[in-house]
């Protein structure tokens, strides 16, 4: 049975600043109203492409987008920053409005935009559950009968008559999720807000949406981490520039979610010949590869190079760093590579596997004489991402730290 | 078949989100719903308020007794601007008190959108709980403010042998909170959503209600004005209020149920007008505040 059903939703919004130039432009909209003649600035607004400057000053953050969810369902909704995950969400949590189109709901809505919404700091622990409770739409005799849990959920027994802006930032963000978990809407939905606390305090909250989902409420989830995706959806909704272009189980739009974002991600470079490949006088780059495809915390990473060395001297230094997605150099590491003119010369350096953390990495190479003369450098030829695939315990987040090795522990 | 399938379901549906509202779609049942969530509103003001102060409810006394007396020593002792042969403390105490009432009730629910737009971006209940909330939380401080008038008052009686005439009228008093309450709500909101996408009218607003204290007879007794001039202060829906105020205390003044009437259907539209307005703004206010 359905719970939510969403129609053609258009949501439409206006860039850069309010000033007369809106009132013109409110003004004129307003004349084609009372004239009966539709929107003038609807036909220039264009698709949702964030990169490309245009020059309508309107967008669609939403275009035609719909879909059914039935009850029970725990529905994820994935898409890159931009693809108007968070705008869907505002709309069905009448937050803001759409533009044209509808959505019909059946029961009660509750949503987690943010965590602690309308907490106030200079009230106690206790008086900003109340607050908070009632604006998530809980009468006071529902957050009475559920305080006792509420608290022992935050785990903040002590500090219940504090004022809140004396709280740590992660006892503030217990309570609140506390009181957010406590919530019995038909339909609940949460934006990111697994994002915050430690990892025994995420496990707590999957763990309480697990519940709420098996009770037979609906949920609807947005996030970036695919590994609580899955573990939570049965379902999901992949977003691209305001639409939706993928909707079905959660394998199938995840793997599909993961592979546009691997298109920007250059694993291999390749030139046919000497002439056209990349280099200078003195090194042409033939390839550079990154093996296997699909690369696993697990996997060992082979990473190949092959060149052409146009200098009479037999040796050559081959440099290169490995570097994340945050400018830190995880190692660099060097080899001398038998090179003979014109003939293709090949280097291969294996990183073993339970090393690298889940982060997205580019190499940096450098060429030298054996004799450290500098010939030929170039940053962030090839990149290539670690993944974790499977997670068997209950934190989703991503661990800390360049490396991940698996360690000798005694205990 | 399928089509009588569908019709029937879609009388299920609880809620329908679309991007208009009618003129008229006014849901106030779902606002008494939330009546919880207005008094934990009410609470939370009174008692941020206070939170770190040592003097606490003490500050309300303060600002009516200073005005009070530099009203006093401007208009009454410089201006000679009599006060109907009422003490003139009592007389400009009294004014100042309702008249902050209404005033605080305008000005602070004029920004109601622009000033919670973090709480409504990120949850939705019903927008109107916020400025009837303070509405409600303004009482306090009325009541306070009464409470003065009140001990002055009794102090004046049994020091000065002040003689007062307290009439039946003094019944209408909570008719008459309850109408500077409506009035003050519904401008606020009237505000409040004119200024969410162009901020231009809060400039406004903010002389504009102190302009307006010099419109109604809170330094001066209406019988002190004349001609057109009376004609123009008695249009102005608070004066009635005011005045009638003063009578069921001093017996002076005008007492007339006439200008009560007036001000009573005024407020009233424009109560309605602004819940009216409020109610389409509130939809997509997001956008653009």
């Amino acid at each position: 049975m359905a719970v939510i059903k969403v129609e053609h939703l258009y949501k439409q919004y206006r860039l850069g600043l309010v000033g007369t130039g809106t009132l013109t432009h409110d003004l004129n909209r307003w004349w084609h109203k009372v004239r009966g003649l539709e929107d003038p600035y609807e036909k220039v607004t264009v698709a949702n492409k964030r990169t490309e400057k245009d020059d309508s000053e309107y967008v669609w953050a939403l275009e035609d987008i719909n879909f059914e969810v039935n009850q029970g369902e725990v529905l994820g909704i994935i898409g890159k920053n931009g693809a108007g995950k968070s705008t869907l969400l505002k709309i069905l949590s009448k937050v803001t409005g759409p533009t044209k189109g509808d959505i019909k709901v059946k029961g009660r809505i509750a949503s987690l935009l943010e965590v602690g919404t309308g907490f106030h700091p200079d009230l106690t622990g206790r008086e900003n559950i109340f607050l908070n409770g009632a604006i998530l739409g809980m009468t006071k005799s529902e957050i009475k009968s559920k305080f006792d849990e509420i608290v022992a959920f935050s785990g903040v027994e002590k500090y219940i008559d504090t004022p809140v802006k004396r709280y740590s930032s992660g006892m503030y963000v217990r309570l609140a999720f506390a009181v957010a978990a406590h919530l019995e809407p038909e339909i609940l939905i949460v934006d990111e807000v697994l994002a915050v606390g430690d990892a025994e305090f995420q496990k707590k909250c999957l763990g309480k949406m697990k519940d709420v989902s098996g009770q037979g409420r609906t949920v609807l989830f947005v996030s970036h981490n695919m590994t609580a995706v899955r573990s939570l959806c049965t379902r999901a909704l992949l977003l691209k520039q305001g639409g939706v272009v993928l909707d079905g189980d959660i394998e199938s739009v995840i793997n599909s979610y993961e592979k546009t974002n691997a298109e920007n991600i250059n694993q291999n470079v390749f030139f046919d010949s000497l002439e056209t490949a990349l280099g200078n006088d003195q090194i042409r780059i033939k390839s550079i590869s990154v093996t296997p495809d699909e690369i696993d915390l697990e996997d060992e990473i082979l990473i190949s190079f092959e060149f052409w060395s146009l200098l009479p001297e037999q040796k050559i230094t081959l440099n290169f760093d490995l570097v994340n997605i945050r400018e830190q150099t995880v190692f660099s590491s060097a080899t001398l590579v038998n090179a003979f003119a014109s003939e293709v010369a090949t280097a291969k350096c294996t990183i073993p596997g339970h090393f690298l953390n889940q982060d997205v990495y580019y190499i940096n190479v450098y060429f030298f004489t054996e004799e450290m003369r500098p010939i030929f450098n170039k940053r962030e030829l090839v990149h290539f991402e670690v993944k974790e695939k499977e997670r068997n315990y209950a934190y989703f987040g991503k661990v800390n730290g360049v490396v991940r090795p698996i360690l000798k522990w005694e205990s | 078949m399928i089509n009588t399938q569908e019709n029937s379901n879609n009388a299920e549906w609880t809620e329908v989100i679309g991007p208009k509202k009618g003129l008229f779609d006014i849901n106030l049942m779902e606002l008494w719903r939330y009546r919880d969530l207005i008094l934990l509103f009410v609470k939370r003001d009174l008692l941020a308020q206070y939170k770190q102060t040592i003097l606490g409810p003490l500050w309300f006394f303060i600002q009516p007794l200073f005005t009070t007396l530099i009203f006093m020593f401007v208009f009454n002792r410089i201006a000679r601007i009599p006060t109907d042969n009422v003490n003139p403390i009592l007389f400009y105490l009294s004014g100042i008190t309702l008249w902050n009432y209404f005033a605080d009730c305008f000005n602070k629910t004029s920004n109601t959108f622009v000033a919670n737009a973090g709480v409504f971006g990120k949850v939705y209940f019903p927008r109107l709980a916020s400025p009837v909330s303070i509405v409600i939380s303004n009482l306090a401080k009325l009541a306070i403010q009464v409470v003065l008038f009140l001990v002055v008052m009794s102090y004046l009686i049994f020091t000065q042998g002040l003689s007062i005439h307290i009439n039946l009228s003094i019944l209408l008093l909570p008719y008459l909170i309850f109408i500077m309450a409506v009035l003050g709500l519904g401008a606020g909101i009237i505000f409040s959503s004119l200024t969410t996408k162009y901020r231009d009218l809060s400039f406004l607003l903010q002389f504009g209600i102190q302009l307006m204290m010099y419109a109604t007879p809170i330094i001066y007794p209406l019988s002190f004005t004349q001609g057109n001039m009376r004609t123009l202060i008695s249009l102005n829906p608070i004066t009635s209020i005011i005045e009638t105020f003063r009578y069921s205390f001093f017996g002076i003044g005008q007492f007339d149920l006439m200008p009560l009437l007036y001000t009573s259907i005024f407020s009233f539209i424009v109560l309605g007008l602004g819940i009216i307005i409020f109610n389409q703004v509130e939809k997509s206010f997001m956008d653009t505040v």
